[in-house]
């Protein structure tokens, strides 16, 4: 390979890696300041670069001239930090107070409000927009042509860390931004500065996130898938820059992009691991990426966010407790053919979210990657079925066993990070699985999954099937509740409550977390082996983000406080999709509206809105 | 223009009510009795750009029947449309819906090929007609290929052999590939591979590039691929991948004195968000419908732009044409018993809007076609010319294939 | 009999000697306090007893055994229970929980999965909250405490694993002045009465000087005196560098406090 083409190949990656970090650098600052995790930053992405799509051309109608093209670029930018001060203002002002979980689940429901708005206003046809006037050119570089525009983009990328280098630093604003990066319980201190400071980030933050897509559209289409296939990279930048900071995020798409650029030479194939491999070697080496800080300890002791005291049923629980069991076991008898169906899935996905809870709300590990054991779970059972020959039962008595054994594989380098970090290290693996699953084609049968995973003939009516599912997971429920009543899981709480002082009195605090992530990983991996047989399929969007997101969102909605608000969300979720599905094409946007609704209105979840009526109804008698 | 549409459009309704008017007073009754339901279920959230036309034509077409008389002597036709969640698990929970609590004599739909392929798993175990429309896999009729699935578009191999033949009598000889890393572009790919020397006795792969669905990095993708100077590009990317690699191609002149061969491109779907940007002179399959002159399929196109307003898709075609068989399959069948619905459909011959279509009875696949030509700009956009229609009866897997890889199934 | 000896404790931190060739012993049954202006190095030297750091170099030694850079958890089966300068207890759990998990812990039972966690050991628990006077808040949830008090249930908690030396950072830190005499109190008399040896770092002077035995003082990382509170009230060097005349006087308040 001549000099040439390397060098050509290292800038188009450079190009690349300016864009992205102008994106990550939004996302990064809006951590720092508000440590919310904000899903919806990809989406101010898609925005920046449909506004631009529509007011660039509609300038340069006036004159054809590389300023007004650039004008328009930064009018998009402005309109898109409009609507993060729009979602700042309307939405994340009144969720700062509520649990850091119920943040991300709140922006994620702008996620899918903004897919389907985007739909409507711009409709589904991809929108190309124009080349930038006076760089349409190709630059002859050592004998290779180069697209004047990505040259550009490289110099777009430092003079965006340029310049808020100098915000940062030479405006009160910026010193603020450092301030509250640096320290948490600053930023309480700053009392009225406190919103405007918060406000300011986020318009900040959208800024940059429509800054970088604006400036993409002479490069690629607008289109409505192009908020999620970013969201996931921008993760992988801030993550591997170390979450807050800035440099970090410059140095982290650098080395992407370069990564991106010469792995497509060398392997092909395998592009969408790359990152994330490169993710988790960087946390595995350093927890909080390259130049993260760890997060100052707080001052104050906090209540954890997540199962506080774990009371045995009281009568109205165990009533309904009881009633919700004679309910599953029932439907068949009463109910249709696809109430039937729909009742085994929500029995499915209640083991599954109970198990995640169970790591979340029980042990504080918050996992976004469960999917990856419930789909590897699937994967197991079905491979030994359609390749192997094996027969239902004993396959599905493997699936527990493969979720179990990936769990205690990844959770052996999970359980030595903590917050964020640990989260994205999860994120990280189960991408890997994912992409592992959908590559390679031989064994997995690529995306399109491999079919025939139906139970053995004595079970394949749905009734009968049914009943083994509720065996299944009622009998997991019952367990993992358990559990948490008994030392291992009190343990578990310890270690989520204070760290230091559960090892303090002797507790090993990672082999505890491991074995708890191992368990709920073997919970996960039986829910997707029931899945598994009652689809009939298996394919790899069981273990993809969407699927860990839905998980989430049950834990989260039916309330991560309450030992079995895992399960009331898995029914509530389910039903508000199922309700939603058939009634329009718009249905992302009212499953967003709805997840959103719930947070503001029962920032505890269901579960706790239960709670708290009970413990009213019960001061009632107490006052008379 | 705006206002001639519309007073032409109006004028279109009034006359068209009139006319159905006076059909009901005159001759065949309208539809009466029971409707006869069918289920369609795709990806009309994800995939909404080629799903809607789909569904407006289909809508269009069952209207039309229904006007004409319905199916199975009287009955309307009815389509019970669901979103398919774009997810296997999602859409196999949809269908059982569709069969169970909507009564939908069968199934027919999905956009891709994961959710085709469940579905269609999902039929054999419940002995269920399923009509697949639009996925693509190859696997849907050959290695996992069920008494219950039929398809009707032409797979990937049958527009893959169109392209490779009409490669035929050129010279390139280093070729490289480009393509999505699914199993789409995957097949696409293996397709080519031995298909292109029966055309190219001496072709031979020199460079291959896979993508990420929906995140090409389209400068290093360009830059490796110009790197190992190929004679010819196959190439398979679409939608926004597509023009970032076109104008990142355009740029950097990867295409300067290259043959290129590019499946799906020449349709609608992926040519108007090409607009100018649109390379000349490649070699790809498409839908140029203001060029097709058959008067059945002149008709359906005014039909679609006056009640829609639009002009017709890729997607718009198949919907259209979806209906027109499973109308000739009702009425042939004359039940909806669903093993008597699946004796019917076996080489079952429909003239449609695109041509007779048959539904080939060994690999249950239809022999719709497809058009092939090369790319050109007219204007700001780009369209094909050289268009000609590729019956699919012509490119077909070879029968020996089909009962190869359908008794290993 | 010698319970805890540190050999030689060497600690840098970069550039920064946090703890220079420090070396002292103590005995059951003894409170020995560790004093030092900010930065002296006495945080560094008690987390190497304590397992949070790992010494540069020299040995620290439990009743003989070498316990050099072992993990806390480690370090509190040998016998150490700890309390820190800021409480560190659980949260989500009430006072009794807190020590009943101490006690699982110490028996070694965190890992079953059966037995209920709230029915094991919850006497023993109410009786350890008895020696520190809070059995009566033994089932109120402990973020309901005042501060002084977490701090004695913290005390019960590191009393659970049957200790035989307590090391404790800052015992007295963020309390009232009346709840510091009465936790320095408890301790001393809870470690004469069971010969638990006492390792304890403190700001207060006059906790230090009422009811340490000896006193080991810290500058800049090195040992410069260590002897009884009128030993160390003696030093001239101390004088000079550390007490001042302020201080002496404290020291005397306390005694004669301590003393009625």
């Amino acid at each position: 390979m001549d000099a040439g083409f390397l060098l050509v190949q290292s800038l188009s990656g450079l190009a690349s890696a300016s864009s992205l970090f102008i994106i990550a650098s939004g996302l990064t600052l809006v951590f720092g300041v508000t440590r919310i995790v904000n899903f919806a930053h990809g989406s101010f992405y898609m925005l920046g670069a449909y506004m631009a799509v529509t007011v660039v051309p509609w300038l340069l109608e006036i004159e054809r001239s590389p300023w007004l093209f650039f004008v328009g670029v930064l009018i998009s930018a402005a309109v898109v930090g409009l609507l993060g001060v729009a979602m700042e203002l309307l939405l994340l002002r009144r969720i700062y107070k509520v649990p850091e979980l119920f943040q991300l689940l709140a922006t994620f429901g702008v996620v899918l409000m903004v897919q389907d708005a985007v739909l409507k206003i711009w409709g589904p046809v991809d929108i190309t927009g124009p080349r930038a006037p006076g760089l349409r050119h190709g630059v002859e570089i050592m004998g290779q042509r180069f697209p004047a525009y990505e040259l550009f983009l490289i110099c777009a990328g430092p003079a965006v860390l340029g310049a808020l280098w100098l915000l940062m630093h030479r405006t009160r604003f910026g010193v603020l931004i450092r301030a509250a990066t640096r320290d948490r319980e600053m930023v309480g201190a700053l009392g009225v500065n406190q919103a405007m400071l918060f406000t300011g980030t986020l318009f900040l933050g959208a800024f940059l996130a429509g800054l970088g897509g604006a400036l993409q559209i002479p490069r690629v289409s607008a289109s409505a898938q192009m908020d999620l296939s970013i969201i996931t990279e921008v993760f992988v930048v801030t993550v591997i820059g170390g979450m807050g900071s800035v440099t970090g995020a410059f140095l982290a798409a650098v080395l992407i992009g370069q990564l991106q650029a010469f792995g497509v030479l060398v392997f092909p194939k395998i592009t969408l691991v790359l990152v994330f491999l490169l993710m988790a070697v960087v946390l595995v080496v350093k927890p909080w990426g390259l130049l993260g800080k760890p997060e100052p300890a707080a001052g104050r002791a906090t209540l954890p966010e997540g199962i506080l005291h774990p009371r045995g049923f009281a009568l109205p629980e165990k009533l309904l407790a009881a009633l919700a069991v004679a309910a599953a076991l029932a439907v068949p008898v009463f109910g249709d053919a696809y109430a039937v169906k729909v009742a085994t899935e929500v029995l499915v996905f209640a083991l599954a979210a109970f198990s995640l809870h169970f790591l979340v709300g029980n042990g504080g590990i918050v996992s976004f990657g469960h999917a990856a054991y419930f789909g590897l779970g699937a994967y197991a059972s079905g491979l030994l079925v359609v390749r192997l020959g094996v027969p239902m039962e004993p396959a599905l008595l493997v699936a527990p066993v493969a979720g179990a054994a990936f769990a205690f594989l990844f959770g052996f380098f999970v359980v030595r990070l903590s917050g964020i970090y640990l989260a994205m290290l999860t994120l990280a693996f189960a991408q890997i699985a994912y992409a592992v699953c959908f590559q390679w084609v031989e064994v997995t049968g690529g995306d399109n999954g491999l079919v025939g995973v139906w139970p053995s003939a004595w079970a394949t009516s749905r009734h009968v099937y049914h009943y083994i599912v509720a065996a299944g997971a009622i009998a997991g429920i019952v367990a993992l509740r358990h559990v948490i009543y008994a030392p291992f899981g009190a343990t578990l709480r310890a270690a989520r409550d204070s760290a230091p002082r559960a090892d303090a009195i002797g507790i090993d605090v990672r082999t505890h977390q491991l074995l708890g992530f191992t368990m709920a990983g073997g919970a996960a991996g039986l829910a997707g082996g029931l899945y598994a047989f009652s689809k009939g399929s298996i394919d790899p969007t069981m273990l993809a983000i969407p699927m860990s997101v839905d998980f989430l969102a049950m834990i989260l909605l039916g309330g991560i406080q309450t030992v079995m608000g895992a399960v009331v969300g898995a029914g509530a979720f389910h039903a508000i999709k199922d309700i939603f599905m058939p009634l329009t094409d718009y249905w992302r946007f009212l499953l967003g509206a709805s997840i959103i609704a719930l947070v503001l209105l029962f920032p505890r979840g269901l579960g706790g809105a239960f709670a708290s009526v009970r413990a009213r109804v019960a001061a009632e008698p107490a006052r008379a | 223009m705006g206002v001639v549409t519309i007073s032409r459009r109006a004028a279109l309704t009034a006359s068209g009510g009139l006319a159905a008017a006076a059909l009901v007073g005159l001759r065949a009754p309208r539809a009466q009795g029971a409707p006869v339901r069918i289920g369609e279920l795709n990806s009309y959230s994800r995939m909404a750009a080629f799903s809607v036309p789909y569904r407006n034509a289909m809508q269009l077409a069952a209207d039309a029947i229904n006007r004409a008389g319905g199916v199975m002597g009287g009955r309307p036709l009815e389509f019970v449309f669901r979103d398919d969640g774009a997810t296997p698990g999602d859409a196999v929970r949809v269908a059982e819906d569709l069969l169970t609590r909507e009564n939908c004599a069968f199934i027919a739909g999905t956009f891709l090929s994961n959710v085709g392929l469940a579905v269609a798993d999902l039929a054999n175990q419940r002995r269920r007609l399923f009509f697949a429309t639009e996925p693509l896999s190859d696997a849907l009729t050959m290695a996992q290929g069920n008494r219950y699935t039929w398809r009707l578009r032409p797979n990937t191999y049958m527009q893959t052999r169109m392209l490779t033949e009409a490669a035929r009598g050129r010279t390139a000889r280093r070729w490289g590939i480009v393509a999505p890393n699914y199993e789409y572009g995957q097949s696409a790919a293996a397709n080519f591979k031995r298909l292109i020397t029966a055309s190219i006795p001496n072709a031979e792969i020199v460079v291959e590039q896979y993508p990420a669905l929906g995140r090409v990095d389209a400068g290093a993708t360009v830059g490796a691929l110009n790197q190992a100077r190929p004679d010819a590009i196959f190439n398979v990317l679409f939608g926004p991948d597509l023009t970032a690699f076109v104008r990142e191609g355009n740029t950097r002149g990867l295409f300067e004195r290259r043959l290129v061969l590019s499946l799906l491109t020449g349709e609608p779907e992926y040519m108007i968000p090409l607009g100018d940007e649109c390379p000349e002179g490649w070699i790809v399959t498409g839908y140029p419908w203001e060029q097709v002159e058959w008067p059945r399929h002149r008709a359906y196109v005014e039909a679609y732009r006056a009640r829609f307003n639009d002009t017709p898709r890729k997607g718009s075609l198949l919907g259209y044409v979806t209906v027109e068989v499973l109308a000739a399959l009702l009425n042939k069948a004359n039940s909806l018993d669903n093993e008597a619905l699946i004796d019917a459909l076996r080489d079952l011959r429909t003239e449609t809007v695109t041509g007779p279509v048959t539904m080939r009875g060994i690999d249950q696949q239809g022999t719709m076609g497809t058009w092939v030509g090369e790319t050109v700009l007219r204007g700001r956009t780009g369209t094909m010319r050289n268009a000609r229609y590729v019956d699919g009866a012509e490119v077909m897997f070879p029968e020996a294939e089909v009962r190869a890889a359908r008794r290993s199934a | 009999m010698t319970l805890l000896a540190a050999a030689g404790l060497n600690k840098r931190f970069g550039g920064v000697v946090a703890a220079k060739d420090v070396r002292f012993a103590l005995n059951a049954g003894e409170m020995l306090a560790i004093i030092g202006p900010n930065g002296a190095g006495k945080s560094t030297t008690f987390n190497m007893v304590g397992g949070q750091l790992r010494p540069d170099s020299g040995r620290v030694l439990l009743a003989g055994q070498d316990i050099t850079g072992l993990p806390p958890r480690e370090v509190c089966r040998l016998g150490v229970g700890r309390t820190f300068q800021v409480a560190q207890t659980f949260l989500s759990m009430t006072v009794a929980q807190n020590v009943q998990m101490a006690l699982i812990a110490h028996a070694g039972r965190t890992r079953e999965l059966v037995s209920r966690a709230e029915a094991l050991y919850r006497a023993q628990a109410v009786a350890l909250l008895g020696k520190v006077g809070m059995a009566a808040d033994a089932d109120r949830p402990i973020g309901e405490l005042a501060y002084g008090d977490v701090k004695r249930v913290e005390l019960a908690i590191a009393l659970a694993a049957s200790p035989r030396l307590l090391l404790m950072d800052e015992p007295t830190a963020g309390m009232a002045p009346r709840e510091r005499a009465s936790l320095m109190q408890l301790t001393a008399g809870i470690a004469r009465e069971e010969g638990i040896g006492v390792l304890f770092t403190e700001h207060d002077m006059d906790a230090v000087f009422a009811h340490a035995d000896r006193i080991l003082v810290l500058v800049r990382g090195e040992v410069i005196a260590e002897g009884t509170p009128e030993e160390v009230r003696a030093n001239e060097q101390v004088k000079r560098v550390y007490l001042g005349t302020t201080g002496h006087k404290a020291a005397l308040r306390a005694r004669r406090a301590a003393h009625v």
